[in-house]
């Protein structure tokens, strides 16, 4: 296990003890020149539940790849419970990976595995006994919601069905860590409450959860902290905030009208 | 545990994805099948080339009259040149009978001369066909006081070194396209059926599996077609033997060279040859696609 359990899981002192993540002025820039992430640092304690928000290109889905060792900052440290992920030699990468669940919003899911399968893979891969396996993964996918479906193909299956699917595989190992890049984006409002309801549950039992998203009725109703990041940069870090600052309706309209005539507002550059 | 892991994985990958893996079990088999048919083809030639350059010998005959001791000290300095594989004493009455074998009515012929006008000769083979001129040289050199003449058959000798030589070098070079071919064939079939498959491995990587464990199944899927792609071949190659060859061998010499590869021999070589490369080029093609 990436986090050390020295102390039993307590949501509401999300940042005692070491975060565990931490992003120390990370920077990204892509090889063609596009910057990814510009001087990011950010703490998130255990048990706690982040939003990153922002608008297509602002650098959540860079955070969400950084923390899996998908990509390498150009600049800047990344710890995940006190370990520097640069210091991670490639061969433990997998390893790192099994302490982090990901949900991604195109679910990425085994095409040719039935439900119950792709559950078990993410148990295969840690070495789990064909026992464990056979009572983990319908316990698991008890939880989602998904017992009647255990021996259907992910295409067989509504997308909101197939993101429960990618929720549980990716909790099956209780991982410290739950990573999901934009869990509702191809999912209608209904459905996406389901999901997100899923995650807070996960989130309950003291895992820390990061949810990048912009799905702004989403993040006001959850009222979690929240990390909005524009063009790389982090521009809020609220707890218990809202997709948008507070803003009165004439502010709204302002900013609006500005948007239409000259661009985003706040241009970093 | 793990075997039967990997190994349940790589049968579920070839169900799966049956048309890909038909394709290779395909190429596979056509490739081994024209290599098969292709290796004793190219060694029947090269044999039967061989054959023919050891037809090149170095005839030393001795003067008239000769003495014995003569002969021997003639015999031992022919034998302890260098690059000399073997030295035949032929004597005149020899000669006269090989002559015999060859010219008709030899008796009539003789008749008029009254005796036998062949010399004592040594017939010396060398041991590589290209190093005569070395041996003719150095025994120019020393030349034996009995030694009346050196001949090497010149026009002969060199026809059947330049044609024997552009043969084999045709024949090598043949053989070395067609394998290369062959290899990249069955490379490109696998690592088309793989690419299909690169979001899955992309997917498995991102669960945290190790490469070997996302690796072990492909490879052993690659076995798994190269062996029996290779089986097929083996089979088609032998009842091709079986009905048409062997019936035939005997009408054709090149048919039953006698230095072609031995029929299991190849067998095995174009089996280890299917599994390798096939499962080879699942494991290294995987190498572009694990890099997540």
């Amino acid at each position: 296990m990436a986090t050390p359990r020295t102390e039993p899981a307590r949501r509401r002192a999300p940042t005692a003890g070491v975060p565990v993540v931490e992003f120390r002025e990370v920077t990204k820039v892509y090889d063609g020149g596009s910057v990814g992430l510009e001087g990011a640092t950010m703490r998130i304690g255990r048990g706690e539940f982040v939003f990153l928000v922002g608008p297509t290109g602002c650098g959540k889905s860079t955070c969400i790849r950084l923390l899996m060792k998908e990509l390498e900052p150009s600049k800047g440290e990344i710890h995940i419970a006190g370990r520097s992920l640069g210091e991670i030699p490639r061969g433990r990468v997998p390893f790192l990976r099994r302490n982090i669940g990901v949900v991604f919003q195109d679910y990425k899911l085994l095409p040719n595995r039935t439900v119950y399968d792709n559950v078990a893979y993410s148990l295969q891969v840690i070495g789990e006994s064909r026992q464990e396996i056979r009572r983990k993964v319908p316990d698991i996918l008890r939880l989602v919601g998904l017992s009647t479906k255990l021996h259907n193909y992910p295409d067989e299956l509504s997308g909101g069905e197939q993101q429960r699917v990618s929720i549980a595989r990716a909790f099956v190992n209780h991982p410290p860590l739950v990573l999901a890049d934009e869990p509702t984006g191809n999912l209608d409002p209904e459905t996406s409450i389901g999901i997100m309801q899923l995650i807070y549950r996960i989130n309950r039992t003291g895992t820390t959860v990061i949810v990048a998203t912009h799905d702004k009725e989403m993040v006001d109703k959850m009222r979690r902290r929240v990390i909005e990041l524009r063009e790389g940069r982090i521009v809020r870090d609220e707890q218990s905030g809202l997709y948008r600052p507070d803003e009165s309706t004439t502010e709204f309209a302002i900013r609006l009208r500005g948007e239409l005539g000259v661009g985003p507002e706040g241009h970093p550059n | 545990m793990r075997f039967g892991f990997f190994l349940r994985e790589a049968l579920r990958g070839l169900r799966r994805s049956s048309a890909p893996a038909l394709a290779a079990l395909l190429t596979v088999l056509l490739t081994a099948l024209v290599l098969g048919v292709f290796i004793p083809i190219v060694q029947a030639t090269t044999g039967t080339a061989n054959e023919v350059r050891g037809r090149v010998v170095l005839d030393v005959y001795l003067q008239q009259g000769a003495s014995p001791a003569e002969r021997s000290e003639v015999q031992s300095a022919l034998e302890s040149t260098t690059n000399v594989k073997s030295v035949e004493f032929i004597s005149k009455t020899e000669a006269l009978a090989e002559l015999g074998r060859k010219v008709t009515d030899t008796d009539e012929k003789l008749e008029l001369l009254g005796t036998n006008p062949l010399p004592d000769l040594f017939r010396v083979t060398p041991d590589d066909p290209d190093q005569l001129a070395v041996i003719e040289q150095s025994l120019a050199e020393q030349k034996p006081a009995a030694v009346d003449e050196v001949r090497n058959r010149e026009g002969e000798t060199d026809k059947i070194l330049s044609a024997t030589g552009l043969v084999k070098a045709l024949a090598a070079g043949l053989a070395a396209l067609l394998v290369f071919a062959s290899i990249a064939l069955v490379a490109n079939t696998i690592r088309l059926s793989i690419f299909a498959r690169r979001r899955e491995v992309e997917v498995m990587k991102l669960v945290g599996a190790t490469n070997w464990f996302i690796r072990w199944p492909f490879v052993i899927e690659g076995v798994i077609v190269g062996f029996f792609g290779g089986l097929l071949a083996v089979l088609l190659l032998a009842i091709a033997k079986q009905t048409f060859i062997d019936p035939l061998s005997d009408d054709f010499a090149l048919l039953a060279a006698p230095d072609t590869i031995d029929f299991p021999l190849l067998i095995a070589l174009l089996m280890v040859a299917c599994v390798a490369v096939s499962a080879l080029g699942s494991g290294l093609t995987l190498r572009r696609f694990l890099k997540v």
